[in-house]
């Protein structure tokens, strides 16, 4: 539905940087502090595109193209995703290969991009997020199993709008619900927050997705915290649809609902946040393959 | 017994003629650098521009056979041996033939670039004509339509690849690939010879044409012929767990060679399955079954050992047998719907098998083409050594990391297409199925997702280890590729990406293909439509070239400084990630113990540090603990029979008397 499409891509560019703001927010209530603004990232990026940027001198064309993939992708892979009562702009027979795929797309570039500095520790973050990823993406792959076998297709706009009619039926609601929590997992993982990797910190050794971009400064790091931020949104657009009302009411009350489900999201994450510590390191493909097999595990829930 | 069906030779249709001409012009190219044997420049000369208008006629005979779809025939008589020297090409044929001229007219004119003549000597000449002969018997093995014409081609390809493999004969690893390679087709080939001595005898005729009455085989013996088959080309293809060879034997030869062995020769074994399976009955459902195990097996396995390589060539090879083994799933997913009934996933992983065997001749073509000029360059192919290529050498290396995009199936690139169709034939069966059936397919869904993200992992480490960074140890430095070596990987670069860009073009092309195989008309119509390219692709360069050009003003005023060096005051590039540590948390966490590399390190143990040595190496677990054990018991016990051999003459007449004897004895009785 090509009438969505502005709509859509107004909803992900302007609300997407709240979604941080709120779960930073969050962790300083729990902690007693005031916090940051919930406007902050907005202020950030506004800054951030102001100023002059400092390259190393062994990069190549190759360092600028990790920020600017990692800007279009999660835009170009919302526009298969449905926001509440806002229809995916675009949509086809088996688009939720295209989803995956397009990430990885970004996944490669952003690797290439910290490769590219010649730090060993780039290298590193590189390597982990290479490795964390393999473990990731069929978790992703089942996950999307699940909901076609449920709805009975396999455009990702048509499974996720239908979600809400099957989650209350008794034989699709357990392996959908065991699916949430698993695609809640991916979500953290992905968009590198606590227990996988902990956003605030830079120059800890343990980190994956900080460390890759250490390099970026100015204009690009801020193309690179802009396409998180969306990413965030995307990925958790996903997961919001599992929950939204069943009844389809008019476009208006649908996307507010769609809308304060994203906070709710945001306010989790801040929760698990405050709640958690970081894994180790090694503890990290633990938990995903753990989730892989519980995804697994809910497929043959539907199938039995 | 032979029928003899000769056309003359003059009113040729057009298709024909061209491939004749490039056939014509390959046995030229066999034969002319031997004339020159001692110029070698001449020599050189004269095999490029043999090999270069062979493949360029052949493309032309191939594209021309593709678009009007209609088969020609040429048969000549061959009295001497008793059959017809049949070819015939038609939609399927001409689907092999296009990728394989199109690289064969590719790596000659890399070669030209590649090879320094003088420095060969008169190995210019015997490489020239071996690389010829290679191709006009590739050419021959998709083309005939006889099964001695087929087997004698097939092999002439075998050894003259051998030839090409031993190119640095002096080197004791290539000796050692080589004679591997040598000992594996030949086990492979003698099961061709098998299948096609038993499928003369029971039609009657040697010809492609007679080979039709083996449809009315039962299924015993259709399932035998299968597993010869299977067995006989699987070991060429480099099929999990026939491919020990092929991370040998690729890397050993020059890299034209290797492009050419990967990107196209191990196809033809594809191209000789398919013809010859299209010749049997139906076959049951667990065939497609046993096939898309072995298929996803050699994907997985292949991947794992691609990304453990530290060798550049090693890690292509290894991924050229994971690309084969997605090539098989695809065709074990159409044997399977084949058998069960489910025509549309039939035409779909039929379809998705066929693309991907084109975009595997495109991407790797391309990769080993710049592999050889990365080495050109560098004078190593070890990846712990390389790095900071591409300031070097800006456009090959921009090509190796759109290369690599395009086999880790990233959009819009051309390998995105094949996956996609194999991941829908997958989806589509998981969806339809019930039970356990539905859970092995949806499974297998995600199998092709972890293997796709090894992939990720794996090209990413080459391509951002050789071309990124620093380089890690300053070797000897060799010259910039010449045009000559840039310009087939321009163009096999532009097909990747337009390929990707407008996958409807190629779909129709290999719809005759498909429907040739398949027995029936086999159309996929892609849901995005032909268009998606100019639709996704100018969203994509449109939104990054605005957000560039964004970039450029705000960063007018950029200062470059060196990369921040993790605290240490004078950091150097020996300290950089390597190849092995990139890989290193993936082999622990993902892999088996005996997938895992092998480590040989000397602890420290005292206060001050001593000489220490550091070894990974990532040996072939099915030839290092499956294959090589047991080969050498076999040839222990095979010792026994050496006191047969006593070496005394006496011994030897009563052999003979016996062996007089029996045989008198033997024909008294019968």
């Amino acid at each position: 539905m090509l009438s969505h499409l502005l709509p859509h891509l107004i909803l992900l560019l302007l609300l997407s940087p709240l979604l941080t703001g709120i779960i930073t927010r969050t962790k300083a209530v729990i902690a007693g502090r005031r916090g940051a603004p919930l406007l902050q990232l907005y202020f950030d990026l506004a800054k951030l595109f102001r100023k002059g940027m400092v390259v190393s001198s062994t990069t190549t064309w190759v360092f600028r193209a990790g920020p600017v993939a990692g800007l279009v992708v999660p835009v170009l892979a919302s526009l298969f995703i449905p926001f509440g009562g806002i229809r995916a702009p675009f949509s086809f027979n088996g688009d939720l290969v295209l989803f995956v795929y397009l990430f990885a797309l970004a996944r490669f570039f952003t690797v290439l991009a910290a490769l590219d500095t010649g730090s060993s520790f780039e290298g590193m973050g590189a390597a982990r997020e290479a490795t964390f990823a393999c473990l990731a993406e069929p978790t992703v792959f089942v996950i999307f199993i699940v909901l076609a076998r449920v709805s009975g297709s396999l455009t990702l706009d048509a499974m996720l709008s239908s979600l809400q009619s099957h989650i209350g039926h008794p034989a699709a609601g357990v392996p959908l619900l065991l699916a949430a929590v698993c695609l809640f997992v991916v979500v953290l993982a992905e968009n590198c927050r606590i227990p996988f990797d902990d956003p605030n910190t830079h120059l800890e050794l343990t980190m994956i997705h900080e460390v890759m971009v250490l390099d970026h400064s100015g204009p690009d790091l801020a193309l690179i915290l802009y396409g998180a931020a969306m990413k965030f949104f995307v990925m958790g657009a996903l997961l919001v649809s599992f929950f939204l009302p069943p009844q389809p009411t008019d476009i208006v009350t649908e996307t507010t609902a769609f809308v304060g489900a994203m906070l709710l999201l945001a306010v989790a994450v801040g929760l698990v946040e405050s709640a958690m510590a970081r894994l180790r390191l090694i503890r990290v493909p633990q938990l995903l393959v753990g989730t892989s097999l519980l995804s697994c595990f809910a497929l043959v829930l539907l199938l039995r | 017994m032979t029928s003899l069906s000769v056309t003359p030779p003059s009113p040729l249709p057009s298709a024909m003629q061209m491939l004749f001409l490039a056939l014509a012009c390959l046995s030229a190219g066999a034969l002319l650098p031997l004339v020159a044997l001692g110029r070698p420049r001449l020599a050189q000369r004269l095999g490029v521009a043999t090999g270069l208008a062979g493949g360029v006629s052949g493309v032309v005979a191939a594209f021309s056979m593709l678009i009007s779809g209609t088969a020609s025939d040429l048969a000549l008589p061959w009295t001497t041996a008793g059959v017809s020297f049949a070819l015939h090409i038609d939609g399927l044929a001409a689907f092999f033939l296009l990728p394989l001229f199109l690289l064969v007219a590719g790596a000659a004119l890399y070669g030209s670039g590649y090879l320094d003549a003088t420095a060969e000597g008169r190995g210019a000449a015997f490489h020239w004509s071996f690389l010829n002969l290679l191709a006009l018997n590739m050419a021959l093995v998709v083309s005939a339509a006889n099964g001695l014409v087929f087997l004698l081609a097939w092999e002439g390809m075998s050894l003259s690849s051998f030839f090409l493999v031993m190119h640095a004969y002096q080197d004791p690893d290539a000796l050692k690939a080589g004679r591997l390679y040598l000992i594996a087709t030949h086990l492979g080939g003698a099961l061709l010879i098998a299948f096609f001595l038993e499928a003369g005898r029971r039609c009657g005729s040697l010809d492609f044409s007679a080979f039709s009455t083996l449809r009315s085989l039962a299924p015993p013996q259709a399932l035998f012929f299968f597993l010869l088959l299977l067995v006989g080309f699987g070991a060429k293809a480099g099929l999990f767990p026939l491919h020990v060879w092929l991370p040998d034997a690729h890397p050993a030869a020059p890299s034209h060679v290797s492009a050419l062995m990967s990107g196209v020769m191990v196809k033809t074994a594809i191209y000789g399955l398919l013809r010859m399976l299209s010749f049997l009955p139906p076959l049951p459902a667990w065939c497609g079954l046993f096939l898309l195990t072995l298929g996803m097996a050699g994907a997985l396995y292949g991947i794992t050992l691609a990304m453990l390589q530290d060798d550049l060539k090693r890690s292509l090879a290894y991924s050229t047998v994971e690309n084969v083994g997605l090539i098989f799933l695809g065709l074990g997913l159409w044997l399977y719907s084949t058998a069960t009934g489910q025509a549309t996933v039939a035409a779909l992983a039929l379809t998705a098998a066929l693309f991907h065997i084109w975009n595997h001749s495109l991407f790797k073509g391309l990769l080993f083409f710049g592999a050889g000029a990365v080495q050109h360059a560098a004078g190593t192919r070890s990846i712990s050594h390389l790095g900071g290529l591409l300031r070097r050498l800006p456009l090959v290396s921009s090509l190796i990391v759109l290369a690599s995009g395009a086999i880790a199936a990233l959009p819009p690139l051309n390998g995105f297409i094949s996956e996609w169709l194999l991941l829908m034939a997958l989806l589509a069966l998981g969806q339809a199925a019930t039970g356990g059936t539905a859970v092995l397919f949806l499974l297998l869904t995600a199998l092709l997702a972890l293997v796709g993200g090894l992939v990720l992992l794996t090209f990413s480490r080459l391509a951002g280890l050789v071309l990124l960074g620093e380089p890690r140890q300053r070797g000897a430095l060799g010259h910039a590729p010449p045009a000559a070596m840039v310009a087939p990987m321009l163009v096999l670069a532009l097909l990747c990406v337009g390929v990707g860009l407008i996958p409807g073009v190629p779909l129709k092309l290999l719809r005759g293909a498909a429907t040739l195989v398949a027995g029936t008309p086999a159309a996929v119509v892609l849901p995005f439509g032909p268009l998606w390219g100019f639709c996704g692709g100018l969203l994509v360069t449109g939104a990054a070239l605005l957000v560039f050009i964004a970039h450029r003003r705000a960063a007018a005023g950029d200062a470059r400084r060196p990369t921040w060096g993790c605290g240490f005051l004078r950091p150097n590039a020996r300290m950089a990630y390597t190849a092995g540590s990139f890989s290193e948390l993936a082999a622990t966490t993902l892999l088996a113990t005996p997938m895992q590399p092998v480590v040989s390190a000397t602890p420290t143990t005292c206060l001050f540090p001593t000489r220490a040595a550091f070894a990974r190496e990532a040996p072939d677990p099915v030839l290092e603990r499956g294959l090589a054990p047991f080969c050498g018991q076999l040839a222990r016990r095979a010792y026994l029979f050496r006191k047969l051999q006593a070496g005394k003459l006496d011994i030897y007449l009563l052999y003979m008397f016996l062996a007089t004897t029996l045989l008198l004895a033997w024909a008294m009785v019968g």
